[in-house]
């Protein structure tokens, strides 16, 4: 029975060889769950440029106060004048409006990091890569196109900071058919923005960590507790081991 | 006869006394005794037999957590995404109880598979065993209702359409099909009147089916006795007070022997609750944290892991496989004619039933679709047929011929491939690897009557296998 518990246990890791799929590659968020700093940024990021349209209903300003932040803070730097500490964070764009505007409305953004996991990577990798891939483009009504995500219906809305970008492509020969295709080649700036280009993404990564954190603002709580749970279990199988054992020793 | 209550000295103590006083009334005793207390079970239990007592578990952990998320969720298509959020936000160990609930689900099956497993390879379905089998048949089948019904509960795209495809199937029946999925759904699409029904299915209907039928399986299981891994009849050797000399009453052996299991299943529980509860998105579905939108159908569709196999034989049923099919039909008439030795009538039946089928299945006949429904709804029911199919001299695999083996190596590989492609996007290629392991996974069930009586077995101890630990 050895062997036949070797064939499933193979078959069982079978899925993990999927074959990635394909599209414009996905680059690897980096890891600031733990960074207060970087959350608080993040946080500020979102309220500032995301909350205008976007809502997370799911989401209380007061529970920002896991980050580090006090009541005053969230009051004096991220709250309308008409909003409460322990309101939700919802949007004040109507749904015809944002149809009318932008020929969609924008999701609630309260789990966004959660819904865009996939092969190709992790949700905040798919988030870090889309806020990074954004290019003019004067056929599009926003004026704006996104590698990632191709015409898309969000305008730029981090512009300023990243300055405006085009896209260069280039004729590619496919190897097969001999069609002929455009490939993207990369992207150009012709204004700067206010940040060079190591601090834009940095100030993507702080705003993706916050959407990550606020997918699921119990996950270190839970990564935390879960260590003590583990080893209690483990000292507790252990126990139950030994007593199990002291039983059957008399079973000839 | 009138009423006798035993006496008990004036100065026993109050426990001893109160436990009389229930048992002259009720038998209390009595039904420890008989389903644990003083039930003998094989000594030689392995690994394979901790799946029965997980199973109970798993379906504690499914109800104590169902009893609180029902507290705090709303069956609501405007409010039941937020209110499974607000669980995980708002109320105090919420995202505790949800997580538990979702990994239990997962857990209840990796833990059917593997009892199921268990019986196929030591014959727990045998005589007497066969009613054993079948409720726990039943219990299988009301895990899969339970889980479907409860899979729309969060509201997500994957629940939405994973809904909408599984209802839709009903469609796919003549005449009735399109109003009977009409029935189920209780409007048109997957609305507000499908997510009330399937809760109430989810929280009353299936879970009250599922303990009566739990505590007919152990009832049953108690009454005949445990199979063991030699496959051997324990009762057939008894001890002066009529105990089975290879039996140890279970407890306090099995009562500690499983404690320690269910720790050890409890480490790997928590350890996927506590750091990877979506379990890379087999458990938890990345799209299932999108709100259900009727107006966007995602591109790619798949039922949950534990569907799978079942899924993909669904969608290996295309048109083309359809004369494979016939051809099978055909040629398993034959066999049943020439090689059985059923009653004539029997026979009449099975051939009568293949031209019909044979027939239906014709271009001018009933669509593949129709077809790929009756065999996804076929391979789930075939398993019911297992203590009839199999006609070994033996019922543990371990003194069966070796090439048997190799049999259920190859059907296990095949029913894990099947569940492997059900989550993947279809191509071609994979369409044609799942109807090679759709027709493995036939055969090896409609032709055991044969196989499984083939071959040199070996011979069966008259005492169990047993090493003192």
């Amino acid at each position: 029975m050895k062997f036949l518990n070797k064939i499933i246990a193979t078959l069982v890791l079978l899925p993990a060889l999927a074959l990635a799929s394909e599209g414009y590659p996905l680059d690897h968020a980096p890891d600031r769950s733990n960074n207060m700093a970087a959350l608080q940024n993040g946080a500020k990021l979102f309220v500032n440029y995301c909350l205008n349209c976007h809502s997370a209903v799911s989401m209380r300003y007061s529970r920002l106060k896991d980050l580090g932040l006090t009541d005053d803070q969230i009051r004096g730097n991220l709250l309308l004048a008409s909003d409460k500490v322990g309101d939700l964070m919802t949007t004040h764009l109507t749904v015809k409006d944002a149809k009318a505007w932008f020929g969609s409305a924008p999701p609630d953004l309260s789990v966004i990091a959660r819904s865009k996991a996939s092969e190709s990577g992790s949700g905040p990798d798919w988030l870090y890569t889309y806020l990074r891939s954004y290019y003019k483009d004067d056929s599009r009504p926003t004026g704006w196109n996104n590698m990632l995500f191709p015409n898309v219906a969000m305008p730029h809305v981090l512009w300023e900071l990243q300055g405006v970008r085009e896209a260069e492509f280039e004729e590619v020969e496919d190897e097969h058919d001999h069609s002929k295709k455009m490939e993207f080649k990369k992207f150009t700036t012709i204004t700067p923005g206010k940040l060079t280009a190591a601090e834009y993404d940095s100030d993507v990564a702080d705003l993706v960590a916050y959407l990550n954190w606020m997918g699921e603002p119990e996950q270190s709580t839970r990564k935390r507790l879960g260590v003590w749970v583990l080893i209690w279990m483990s000292m507790l199988s252990l126990l139950a081991w030994r007593l199990n054992a002291s039983y059957w020793k008399e079973v000839k | 006869m009138a009423f006798v209550e035993k006496k008990l000295p004036a100065d026993a103590p109050a426990l001893d006394k109160a436990l009389n006083w229930v048992d002259a009334r009720f038998p209390l005793t009595k039904l420890w005794n008989d389903q644990w207390g003083q039930y003998y079970a094989p000594k030689n239990f392995n690994f394979w037999y901790i799946f029965g007592s997980l199973a109970m578990l798993v379906l504690v952990i499914q109800i104590v957590t169902g009893i609180f998320l029902v507290m705090h969720y709303k069956p609501d298509a405007a409010m039941a995404f937020s209110s499974v959020e607000y669980i995980m936000r708002e109320v105090p160990w919420g995202w505790l109880v949800r997580y538990m609930h979702s990994t239990g689900a997962s857990a209840f099956f990796i833990i059917i598979y593997l009892h199921m497993a268990r019986a196929l390879m030591y014959g727990s379905y045998r005589k007497p065993r066969e009613l054993v089998w079948l409720f726990g048949f039943a219990i299988f089948l009301c895990l899969m209702a339970e889980a479907f019904f409860g899979y729309l509960l969060p509201w997500g795209q994957m629940s939405y359409w994973g809904a909408q495809v599984i209802v839709n199937l009903f469609g796919a029946i003549p005449f009735i099909g399109p109003d009977l999925s009409l029935w189920i759904r209780g409007d048109y699409v997957v609305s507000d009147a499908t997510l009330n029904r399937f809760f109430s299915f989810h929280v009353i209907a299936i879970p009250l089916v599922l303990l009566g039928l739990v505590a007919a399986h152990l009832i049953a299981l108690h009454e005949v006795g445990s199979n063991n891994p030699d496959g051997i009849e324990i009762k057939e050797n008894l001890d002066a007070n009529g105990h089975p000399v290879d039996g140890v009453p279970s407890h306090p052996y099995y009562t500690f022997h499983d404690i320690f299991g269910v720790t050890v299943f409890l480490v790997l529980f928590t350890a996927v609750v506590f750091f990877a509860p979506e379990m890379g998105g087999y458990f938890l579905e990345s799209n299932n944290f999108i709100p259900a939108d009727s107006l966007k159908t995602p591109l790619h569709i798949a039922p949950t892991w534990y569907f799978t196999p079942f899924y993909s034989i669904l969608r290996a049923t295309t048109s083309d496989f359809l004369y494979i099919v016939q051809a099978g039909i055909a040629a398993y008439v034959c066999l049943v004619y020439l090689k059985s030795s059923l009653p004539a009538l029997i026979k009449m039946a099975f051939a009568a039933a293949g031209l019909v089928m044979i027939v239906g299945m014709m271009p001018f006949g009933l669509d593949a679709k129709f077809w790929g429904v009756v065999l996804f709804g076929s391979s789930v029911m075939i398993l019911a047929g297992m203590p009839w199919l199999d006609q070994s001299p033996v019922k543990s695999i371990r003194y069966r011929p070796d090439w048997h083996k190799i049999v259920f190596i190859i059907f296990g590989i095949a029913f894990v491939t099947l569940g492997y492609l059900g989550v993947e996007p279809p191509s071609p290629v994979r369409n044609v690897i799942s109807q090679v392991c759709a027709v493995i996974y036939f055969a090896f069930f409609l032709l055991m009557p044969w196989w499984s009586a083939t071959g040199t077995f070996k011979p069966v101890p008259k005492r169990v296998t047993f090493k003192p630990h």
